[in-house]
């Protein structure tokens, strides 16, 4: 009888998948893995839910009229799609989930600093949701994802208070999640691993819990002083007892503005991965790279006056306030020129994460420049509170964000659960998103241009044909990540089979590990002797 | 790029690269700084008394401020902390700082045109 | 003895029990620094109105009484100087010291809380609460007092929360201080709680000057 040199079919690998079983050991885990996979779950319930309202909102301005809902109703959509999306799925997006689980073993740790306390932060996001959910059912919020006053603390007549109570909390487990983050990184990192052979997920990440730190806490007490002023009728922010609804935005947009930086970084490092390891070449500027990541998270945090240039915010703060946002654009540009280096003379496999980073970078691109065409104060005048403001976001927000996450979660899902996905549909999939999200809001730039104010249910006439257009394309984008999100729930439904541990001739320690990984990670912790992103001419394996 | 202990420290994997020994204040230490707190409580409220115009708030603030610092250094363990402690509590009142003094510098600047609402 | 202290063993993720501490400590300071912005609103309102209206808040600020509360934050600071006790002791491993300086602190601290509770409820029967009955008797521009009040409420009462959590986790420090789960060679919970617990003094004494000093030169120390 010969023996195989394989191991038996029958048995299965340990992994952190199938080390214990049953809902308790998956609840009550410390496990950073299982708690990725815990977020992940949540945070495509809340995306779902918030895309729902997305569907909403252009069916109603697929037409001119604002014939399928009132407007208080309507305001209710677009602030419940905001809240969701922005705390509920864009701040966690990579974090809490890719984050959470290859960030222990891109250090060679058995797990981050403190387990529990990330467990913790998620049953605190949950808390917080539930929060949300019981408003919506309630009735929900119309102020904007904003929450200006004095109609938040004043007029509006939604749930105000639990919605916002809902937001407070959810910044706890964002800030825990930043604390075990950078405790990890300073303190945690394997014997010659220095900073400059971490991977630059890594940095990006640490950048951003600088920001999670340091900005979630002045929201939080923020938020805080908008609940006791509805409650009790404090006057904080109300002009009658000498309050500054100015101050309610500056302290608003003091984590807010930051806050876009939370969702953007990590992706952002989720793209510089995949930009290397499918061009097989080291980044370009690494140091760069590194650098501009923790210099967008600081001068992140003094621009956020450029939302207040038309709230009689003074003419000078504005000034200042416009030279800076020009200048946080650099760090940002510079990383654009890293990746096109990255691939310049690189043999560029276009498999699925790699479309989803070219997307990014393309609509990252846009995004980031017609944010530089709102940051001066002049043109800010005419563009405020209008599409063209809406389209920005979108553009950096789903074109880069969003695609960035989708692009990290196809890159990084053979790592998590052992299984590929169909290919061809992957790819189908990607390609869907990049067309429909630019009809969706590519028009919204012009409409913008033209005046069409947001937040409104209704339009003149003239602007029908770009808004259908934006609508279709919505349908486009909704069927594209229907296809994307589908292709990789089917994947699991396959066993895990002996695939390669790194499919994608990766470099970074996580792929060392077995995929999916044990519970501990690493059987012995290793020590790092090479720098970051050596990729020798081992032959790579290429996806059937 | 200058180098930096941290940057290129091998062993992170062991803490701090002083190799950080249990420091143990003595006691005398810890009752001198005591009494100071003490005596400038008392102080400060005294000299909020005392018409000095527009010097009271400074004092009532560096007293305030250098009481602070004495619990951060001594009673917190900073002075023997480590270099990362440090820029931690560092960063903490940057950002603070940063945030009074950013947003009051377009309270401070507001009716500089002279225009309503300007 | 009837109950076994507890054994201290590293975490399994953690290469050994300096990496453990160090993490702690880096943590708890890091959480600290969220302290300090979350705070730091509250600090920048004041700053704002404070700027805005110095007479209402000057005359708003007379109406506390600066005696107490010169006397509370003494008493908050002794509490401070029994918590860094507490932590010295526990370094030193000495059982009996950690669990008397931790009970003083608790003590100390509830004092604080108490003396807080007759403050509250002076404010509430001379109407000096923000809201439908708000009355600022005798004061300069009392159409904008109502803001000084709101911060006093609005920091104290945050200061106070922090303070009442505070006692909390005393009490369960102090049940396991008594247990003996504190040694030489382990005592973070007890330290980072000092930490914790400092920082809310020091939070005190910036509020002191600012809601009770403002303007002293009419009141002196009358009540």
């Amino acid at each position: 009888m010969t023996t195989a040199t394989a191991a038996p079919p029958q048995t299965e690998r340990k992994t952190y998948l199938n080390s214990a079983h049953g809902v308790k050991s998956w609840l009550l885990t410390s496990d950073h893995k299982r708690i990725a996979v815990l977020y992940m779950i949540s945070v495509l319930v809340f995306f779902i839910l918030g895309g729902l309202f997305a569907v909403l909102i252009r069916l109603e301005l697929a037409t001119p009229a604002g014939d399928l809902v009132e407007s208080n109703t309507y305001n209710k959509f677009f602030t419940m799609h905001g809240v969701l999306m922005v705390f509920f799925v864009l701040i966690p997006a990579v974090p809490a989930t890719l984050g959470n689980f290859m960030i222990p073993m891109m250090v060679g740790a058995k797990d981050l600093a403190f387990p529990k306390i990330n467990l913790l932060s998620w049953y605190i996001y949950v808390v917080a949701g539930l929060f949300v959910l019981t408003s919506l059912m309630m009735g929900g919020v119309d102020t904007g994802w904003t929450f200006y006053t004095p109609f938040s603390t004043s007029y509006s007549n939604g749930y105000v208070i639990v919605t916002g109570l809902g937001i407070f909390i959810s910044g706890f487990s964002s800030i825990l999640t930043g604390l075990n983050f950078i405790v990890t990184i300073h303190r945690m990192r394997a014997p010659g691993l220095t900073w400059f052979r971490l991977p630059l997920f890594v940095w990006a990440n640490y950048a951003t819990s600088l920001v999670q730190i340091l900005g979630t806490p002045v929201v939080a007490v923020t938020l805080f002083l908008v609940v006791l002023e509805r409650g009790l009728h404090i006057g904080f922010f109300d002009p009658a007892y000498g309050g500054d609804p100015v101050l309610f935005q500056h302290m608003f947009w003091f984590y807010s503005h930051p806050a876009v930086y939370i969702m953007i970084l990590p992706p952002m490092g989720a793209v510089t991965e995949i930009v290397s390891t499918f061009s097989s070449k080291k980044p370009f500027g690494y140091t760069f790279i590194a650098f501009s990541s923790v210099a967008i998270a600081v001068f992140g945090f003094i621009v956020w006056g450029h939302h207040l240039f038309v709230a009689s915010q003074s003419i000078y703060a504005g000034m200042v306030f416009s030279i800076l946002s020009y200048i946080v654009g650099i760090p940002s540009a510079i990383k654009v020129f890293n990746w096109t280096g990255t691939m310049y003379k690189a043999s560029v496999r276009l498999e699925t994460p790699m479309l989803y980073a070219l997307g990014f970078i393309g609509l990252f691109t846009v995004g980031g420049l017609t944010g530089l065409f709102l940051a001066s104060t002049g043109m800010n005048v005419h563009l405020t509170d209008t599409y063209f403001v809406v389209a920005h976001f979108h553009y950096v927000m789903v074109g880069g964000a969003i695609m960035g996450t989708t692009g990290g979660m196809f890159y990084w899902w053979p790592k998590m659960f052992g299984r590929m996905y169909n290919q061809a549909w992957s790819k189908a999939g990607a390609i869907l998103i990049f067309f429909g999200f630019n009809f969706t809001f590519f028009p919204q730039f012009i409409l913008g241009y033209m005046g069409m104010p947001r937040r409104y249910h209704a339009y003149p006439p003239e602007w029908a044909l770009l808004n259908s257009l934006s609508s279709a394309g919505a349908t486009v984008l909704g069927l594209g990540y229907a296809i994307a999100i589908g292709c990789l729930l089917v994947s699991l439904l396959k066993p895990v089979t002996e695939t390669a541990d790194n499919p994608w001739g990766a470099t970074t320690l996580e792929w060392k590990t077995q995929s999916p990984p044990t519970t501990e990670n690493f059987e012995v912790t290793p020590v790092v002797t090479e720098e970051a992103y050596t990729y020798s001419s081992e032959e790579v394996v290429h996806v059937g | 790029m200058k180098k930096h202990d941290i940057l290129t420290d091998t062993h992170p994997g062991e803490g701090p690269a002083e190799h950080h020994a249990e420091h143990i204040v003595p006691l005398p230490v810890y009752f001198a700084v005591f009494a100071a707190l003490i005596v400038l409580t008392w102080v400060t409220a005294f000299v909020a008394t005392i018409d000095l115009g527009r010097l009271n708030v400074f004092v009532a603030l560096s007293i305030a401020i250098f009481k602070a610092s004495l619990v951060l250094l001594f009673f917190m363990h900073v002075k023997y902390g480590t270099r990362l402690t440090k820029m931690i509590v560092a960063a903490g009142l940057y950002w603070l700082i940063l945030l009074l003094f950013i947003v009051m510098q377009d309270i401070w600047t507001r009716n500089w045109m002279g225009v309503p609402g300007r | 003895m009837a109950s076994q202290a507890p054994v201290f063993q590293v975490r399994h993720h953690f290469e050994n029990a300096e990496q453990q501490k160090d993490a702690s400590t880096v943590g708890m300071w890091l959480f600290l620094v969220t302290e300090i912005m979350f705070f730091g609103g509250l600090f920048l309102a004041y700053f704002v109105y404070r700027q805005w209206y110095p007479e209402a808040f000057a005359s708003a600020s007379g109406k506390t009484n600066l005696l107490i509360g010169a006397f509370n934050t003494t008493v908050l600071i002794c509490s401070s100087l029994t918590m860094a006790l507490a932590v010295h002791y526990a370094q030193l491993g000495k059982k009996n010291l950690i669990v008397l300086f931790l009970i003083l602190t608790l003590l100390l601290g509830g004092a604080f809380l108490g003396v807080k509770a007759y403050e509250y409820h002076d404010k509430w029967v001379h109407h000096e609460v923000p809201g439908a009955n708000f009355e600022c008797e005798g004061c300069v521009d009392p159409g904008h007092t109502s803001l000084f009040f709101a911060l006093y409420f609005g920091m104290t009462g945050l200061h106070a929360t922090h303070m009442i959590v505070g006692a909390v986790i005393l009490l369960y420090l102090i049940w396991q201080a008594k247990k003996g789960a504190y040694t030489a060679k382990w005592f973070t919970p007890v330290e980072m709680f000092g930490l914790y617990w400092h920082f809310v003094d020091i939070v005190w004494i910036f509020l002191f000057p600012l809601l009770y000093l403002i303007d002293r030169t009419k009141t002196g120390f009358g009540i």
